[in-house]
This record gives C-alpha cells, sequence and structure tokens, in this order.
C-alpha cells in the first residue's frame, strides 16, 4: 500500500468513513466552496476617501513612506525626487507592464526585465492594495515578474487609488473576477521586510527591501 | 529529530541556573504579551473571529479525507506533484529523491518545524545537498553546530546579543559586531549569495488552500518569498492537518495568526502560491513539490485530541506559558516547546517518552485564553495525565502515595485522624519558626522554597471551637 493510501485510510477508518457518509460529505464541502463564507470583519469604511486615507495610514505605521500624484504620468518624475531625496542612482529594474511611462524624461534609466542580484531599485505596480492593513497584493505574471519587489533594496508600488479595497476578501474576490485563477505567485506587501529574531529587536531589512515607497495616484 | 523529552526535569533545572537564557527569557516575555494585547484591540470581533476560526479549522478536520483529496486534486491540475509521508524517513528519502531528479547541490529552506521533526537537514547532508536556514533565527541556530530552536517563531529567542555576536565573529571570520542592525545585514549578505545559486527551495505551509491548491506563507524576513521565487525546484513540506477551505477563511485566520504570533496586524508578507511558473515567465519555480506527512496526526483525528490539530502554529500559548517563560524551549526536549508541545510531543512521539511535559503545566488556562482557535489545551493536558494513569506510566511512589491518599481521603474518619496528627508533626518539625525548609518526606518541593508551619491544629478543630457559643 502506498503512503497516500495508508495514511488516507487510517484517517477514512478513524472518522468511520463510509460511501453514505461520503456523499453528504462531499455535498457539504461543495457547498462550502461556493459559500465562500466570510468570518467576522473589522469596520472598514469603504468610500474611496477614506479607503485612499486608511491605506496611508496603515502603510506608514508599516513603516512604508508614501507619495502621492494626479495622474499615472506624473509617477515617474515623482519617482526621481524620491530617489535624488535619498541619494539613490536614478536607475531601477521595472515591471514590463510599466514601461510604457516616459522614464527619459523623468530622468530615470529604467529596464524592463527580471530582477538581478545587483538591481538597487525595483519599480512595480500592484493588483490592488487592501485598505485595512496597508498592504499592497501583487500579482506576478510575465510583465509583472515577482523578484522585482523583493531583491532589491528599495522597492517603489505605483499604486491606482481606484484599486484600493477594503480587505483581503475583496482582493481575493477581484482575482477571481478579472483573472479566473489565481497566477502562480499572489505576494501581500506590507512595508519593508523585517526581522525581530535577534533580542526581538525590530530591524528592518532583512533579506527583502529597505524601502518601501508607495505612489498613490489619485486620478487613477 | 531525536526527542530528548524523557530527560525534562534535569533540563529545566539546568534552565533554571543557566543566567544568560533566564535574562534573554525575561526580556522576550513582555514584548510578546504588550505587543499581541495590543494588536487584537484593532478586531471588533475577536472572540467572533476566534469562533470563526475554531469553526473552519474544524470543518477540515471532521472531513480530513475529502479535503486532502480536494487540495490534491486542484493542487495537481495546476502543475504540482502531491507526494505523502508517513514519517520523517519517508520525508527525508521524497526529497532526496527529488534532488537526485534535478541534480540538486544546494537547498535554501525558509522555516519548516516538519523538516525539524524529520532531522532533514542530516539527511540532505548525506545526499550531497547543502541545506542552508534562511530564517535568520534558524540561521543562526545552524552555524552553531545545529542548536534545535527554542521557539516555533522565534527560534534563537534563548539567545543573547553577545552570544550572536561571538558566533558571527566566529564563523564568518569577520570582525565583531554588536549592533543588531549591522549583524542582520551580515547574514543577508552571506546568505544573498546561497538565495542566487541554490537549485531547491524548500518551506513550509502555513496553511494548504482546498479551493485553489495553493500554499500560503506567511514570513516577515522574506525568504520565505526569495526560497520560493529564485530555484528552480521548490518542495513544500506540510501536515496533513493544514488544509483550509477557501480563501476567505485564509482572511480570516490572517487576521488572528500574526497578531497572536508577533503582535502584528498583519506579517509584512503573505505568499499565496499555486502551481508552477508559466514557459514565459521570468521568476518562479519550474518544479512543485508537496509533501504532505502524516508523522502521527492521523492517528490523533477521530480521537478526544483531535482539537489540538486545529493549532495554527502561533506561539501564543508559550509566549503567555509560566512554566516556559521560565524556563525557555529547549527543555521540552523536542520540536514543539509550551503548551501546545507539551501536548503535541506526547501524541507524536509515545505518550511514555514525553512523562513529564503534561505535567509541566500549572493549569493557569493563559494559553487557552490566548490561542486564536480555542485549542483547550489544560483539559487535553489534563486527559494526557489521566491517559498516563491509566497505562500505569506514572513512577511507581507516586501512584501508591496516591492509592494510600485515595484510601484516607475516602474515609471521614481516618482523614480527620491523618491531619491531626499531621499538622502537630509539622509544628513540632518547624520548632517555632514560620516555616520548614527541608521535608524529607518532599524534598523536590521544597529544593526551590520552603514549606509554610502549620499552626498546630486542624481546620476542623478551631471550626468546631468557633461553633461553641
Amino acid at each position: 500500500m502506498s503512503s497516500r493510501e495508508d495514511i488516507l485510510a487510517r484517517v477514512r477508518q478513524k472518522l468511520g468513513r463510509n460511501e453514505t457518509n461520503a456523499a453528504v460529505a462531499r455535498a457539504e464541502i461543495d457547498t462550502v466552496l461556493a459559500a465562500k463564507a466570510q468570518g467576522p470583519r473589522p469596520q472598514v469604511d469603504a468610500e474611496k476617501s477614506a479607503l485612499v486615507g486608511r491605506l496611508i495610514d496603515k502603510s506608514r505605521a508599516y513603516s512604508s513612506t508614501v507619495d502621492q500624484v494626479a495622474t499615472r504620468g506624473e509617477a515617474p518624475a515623482a519617482i526621481a525626487r524620491y530617489l535624488i531625496g535619498l541619494g539613490l542612482p536614478a536607475q531601477a529594474v521595472i515591471w514590463p507592464k510599466l514601461a510604457d511611462l516616459d522614464w527619459a524624461s523623468a530622468g530615470v534609466i529604467v529596464q524592463a526585465r527580471a530582477a538581478q542580484d545587483a538591481d538597487l531599485v525595483g519599480i512595480t505596480g500592484c493588483f490592488c492594495a487592501v485598505a485595512e492593513t496597508g498592504t499592497l497584493m501583487l500579482c506576478g505574471s510575465v510583465d509583472s515578474p515577482a523578484a522585482i519587489s523583493l531583491l532589491p533594496e528599495t522597492h517603489i508600488a505605483i499604486v491606482p487609488a481606484s484599486r484600493i479595497v477594503p480587505g483581503m476578501e475583496e482582493a481575493f474576490a477581484l482575482a477571481r473576477k478579472e483573472l479566473g485563477q489565481l497566477p502562480r505567485a499572489v505576494n501581500f506587501i506590507s512595508g519593508p521586510s523585517r526581522t525581530g529574531d535577534i533580542e526581538q529587536t525590530i530591524v528592518l531589512g532583512a533579506h527583502g527591501p529597505y524601502r518601501v515607497h508607495l505612489i498613490l495616484i489619485d486620478g487613477a | 529529530m531525536e526527542s530528548r523529552s524523557h530527560r525534562f526535569k534535569e533540563n529545566a533545572a539546568a534552565a533554571l541556573a543557566n543566567p544568560v537564557l533566564q535574562a534573554s527569557m525575561k526580556k522576550a516575555k513582555g514584548k510578546f504579551v504588550d505587543k499581541r494585547a495590543i494588536a487584537i484591540k484593532e478586531i471588533d470581533d475577536f472572540e467572533g473571529t476566534r469562533e470563526a476560526a475554531k469553526q473552519l479549522r474544524d470543518r477540515v478536520l471532521e472531513n480530513l479525507d475529502l479535503w486532502l483529496e480536494k487540495f490534491e486534486s486542484n493542487a495537481t491540475a495546476r502543475g504540482a506533484t502531491v507526494l505523502w509521508a508517513k514519517d520523517g524517513e519517508e520525508i527525508c528519502r521524497h526529497v532526496a529523491e527529488i534532488g537526485k531528479r534535478h541534480g540538486i547541490k544546494k537547498a535554501v529552506k525558509s522555516k519548516s518545524m516538519l523538516s525539524e521533526e524529520a532531522g532533514l537537514n542530516q539527511a540532505l547532508e548525506a545526499n550531497g545537498i547543502q541545506p542552508v536556514e534562511t530564517d535568520l533565527g534558524e540561521y543562526i541556530l545552524q552555524i552553531n553546530n545545529n542548536e534545535p530552536p527554542s521557539h516555533i517563531i522565534a527560534p534563537v529567542v534563548h539567545k543573547s546579543l553577545d552570544e550572536v555576536a561571538d558566533l558571527f565573529e566566529k564563523v564568518h571570520k569577520t570582525p565583531r559586531k554588536t549592533e543588531i542592525p549591522a549583524l542582520t545585514r551580515e547574514a543577508r549578505e552571506v546568505l544573498r549569495t546561497h538565495f542566487l545559486t541554490a537549485d531547491m527551495g524548500i518551506s513550509g505551509g502555513n496553511f494548504l488552500v482546498a479551493e485553489t491548491g495553493s500554499v500560503a506563507l506567511v514570513t516577515n524576513e522574506g525568504n520565505g518569498r526569495m526560497v520560493t521565487t529564485l530555484p528552480r525546484v521548490h518542495v513544500v513540506i506540510t501536515g496533513i492537518e493544514k488544509v483550509i477551505p477557501t480563501l476567505e477563511d485564509l482572511s480570516t485566520l490572517m487576521r488572528l495568526l500574526p497578531r497572536s504570533a508577533t503582535g502584528q496586524s498583519i506579517s509584512n508578507y503573505v505568499s499565496v502560491l499555486t502551481g508552477t511558473k508559466a514557459a514565459d515567465e521570468l521568476d518562479g519555480p519550474e518544479h512543485l513539490y508537496y509533501i504532505l506527512v502524516d508523522n502521527g496526526r492521523a492517528d490523533v483525528i477521530g480521537s478526544e485530541f483531535q482539537e489540538m490539530l486545529r493549532c495554527i502554529r502561533c506561539g501564543a500559548c508559550m509566549n503567555h506559558c509560566p512554566v516556559y517563560q521560565a524556563i525557555g524551549g529547549h527543555a521540552y526536549g523536542w520540536v514543539y516547546p509550551g503548551p501546545m508541545g507539551s501536548v503535541l510531543t506526547p501524541l507524536y512521539t509515545g505518550l511514555e517518552n514525553a512523562i513529564d511535559l503534561p505535567h509541566a503545566a500549572t493549569l493557569c488556562n493563559q494559553c487557552g485564553v490566548v490561542c486564536p482557535v480555542k485549542i483547550p489545551l489544560p483539559d487535553l493536558l489534563r486527559k494526557l495525565r489521566e491517559k498516563q494513569t491509566d497505562r500505569n506510566l506514572r513512577p511507581w511512589l507516586e501512584r501508591a502515595a496516591l492509592k494510600a491518599w485515595a484510601f484516607v481521603a475516602a474515609s471521614p474518619t481516618l482523614y480527620a485522624l491523618g491531619v491531626w496528627f499531621g499538622v502537630r508533626y509539622l509544628k513540632w518539625l518547624a520548632g517555632g519558626k514560620a516555616s520548614i525548609p527541608v521535608l524529607s518526606v518532599a524534598p523536590e518541593w521544597t529544593r526551590g522554597r520552603d514549606f509554610p508551619a502549620p499552626e498546630g491544629r486542624t481546620f476542623r478543630e478551631l471550626y468546631a471551637q468557633r461553633k461553641q457559643p
């Protein structure tokens, strides 16, 4: 008997499984999967300006920084200002999805490709953002590779205000609706990477970014 | 990992006498407890959320066989290979075979308690695969001669900054650093090279989502993301009890797990990973394997201990346990310390191999109160004690003493007589002092404290006296 059969057989025996109760249980499982019932939720005001306000507050509480611009076209210039302000090189690896923006005029040299160890700045968009906890939801795909938000020391994310949802439940619902099935990599990101392993003292920049900067697009 | 739980008493005594450990435990205690207390206030209906989490975990356990099949078919449909392992040895065999199939030389690991159960690192080395722990805490332990973790989410909570500084200086052969950010940076640089050159990533799994056939991974450091993004092969090793139904259920549990564990509203990274990379994708593993592990879990299903399988490994029970706070995690002797470990270790490694663990608790129910999935830990500990008694596993002296006690206590006359003699004897023993430093009938009890001397008359005598007008 394979280990699979052995383990399942023991579980079935312990549960007193037979054909009749299996049919009932299978129907129950289908009901649960179709119902997608939610647990109790903290109150999050779903009005647009409230969502923006909450995302900003919670992101800052998670040590991210936030800048707001009116249109998507203004993002490259805002990013250039941020990088210069920190004394960082105006050079970045970006999601291929963002290659249409006018980076040259803003003076940012960008490459749309897979992230490498030497990349200091990574620029991404996001699938959506969760106001409840100040969290970005990134979905990996051909034109939005996952490592760009991970390898560089600085991660900059462009977040359209229209893509802010109250909770994780709405984020998943949006993924089901727009993508059909979950992409290979869904990453919820809340601020820079951190560790508290040594004497429970929080240090920012463990293995991922030291800095996460949000460019919030009010008109998109 | 071989269990040393049978040596609990000696280990606990050594822990109490270790000043570095005591200082570290004292520092950690307040941080975990206070941060959790603040974080749970952000949830309007915390009790309701706990109840929902309990119910959704129970829902799966009650039909675990069918939920596992559902997860398996959905994961397989997305290109993953699902393997099953009865025990630690079989986990090691599977990983070694995967390693051979894909020509693996180096495996980077994010934290997996099951790989501790299996002793996987030694097996990898024996098969020519270099294992590298990448969680900062686990890495510190690995370079310190594979020391075992002392906490499920803060593996080096027992270590001081000085100890880590000494270790890095010795192992990395770099000038000694005493600032925590500098030490973290040094580990980051060492481990970054490993992330980029490893061909296999090994992770645990916080949850398996049946609806989508995904694994959910919760980390702060980002190592979990590295391990599951950069190498071309990803192996998930996780227990069969980790299945949850839907992404909505994951959302509910994510309100509880980080708050209960580290007092965070959410962990920095929550990754929901499904299947392998598409041909034209720029990153992600080409091969994904799940190893679903029994190692004692199937036998707990349907038993009076089934509630223990709801556990989501947050560590709140140990953070709030007065016994854990005093002795740290190593004394418990196996992978899981604290109250959850005191239940799991006897269940997974045998009641007779962890005879003291169900007694390593004051039954104060702090653990039961903070548990995010409402596991009645004190009840389970008490049931384990009953089982020990039923199977005559307790020491003969204890059994004889309890038999004698039961005999005496069942007879009011005998009891009154016994107590009458007892209080007079103890008063005489105290010789006019308020306490007795050493009791020869219970030397263990008086090793760490004095016995208060009785006043010389029993409660019944005093009561009878008062009744008279």
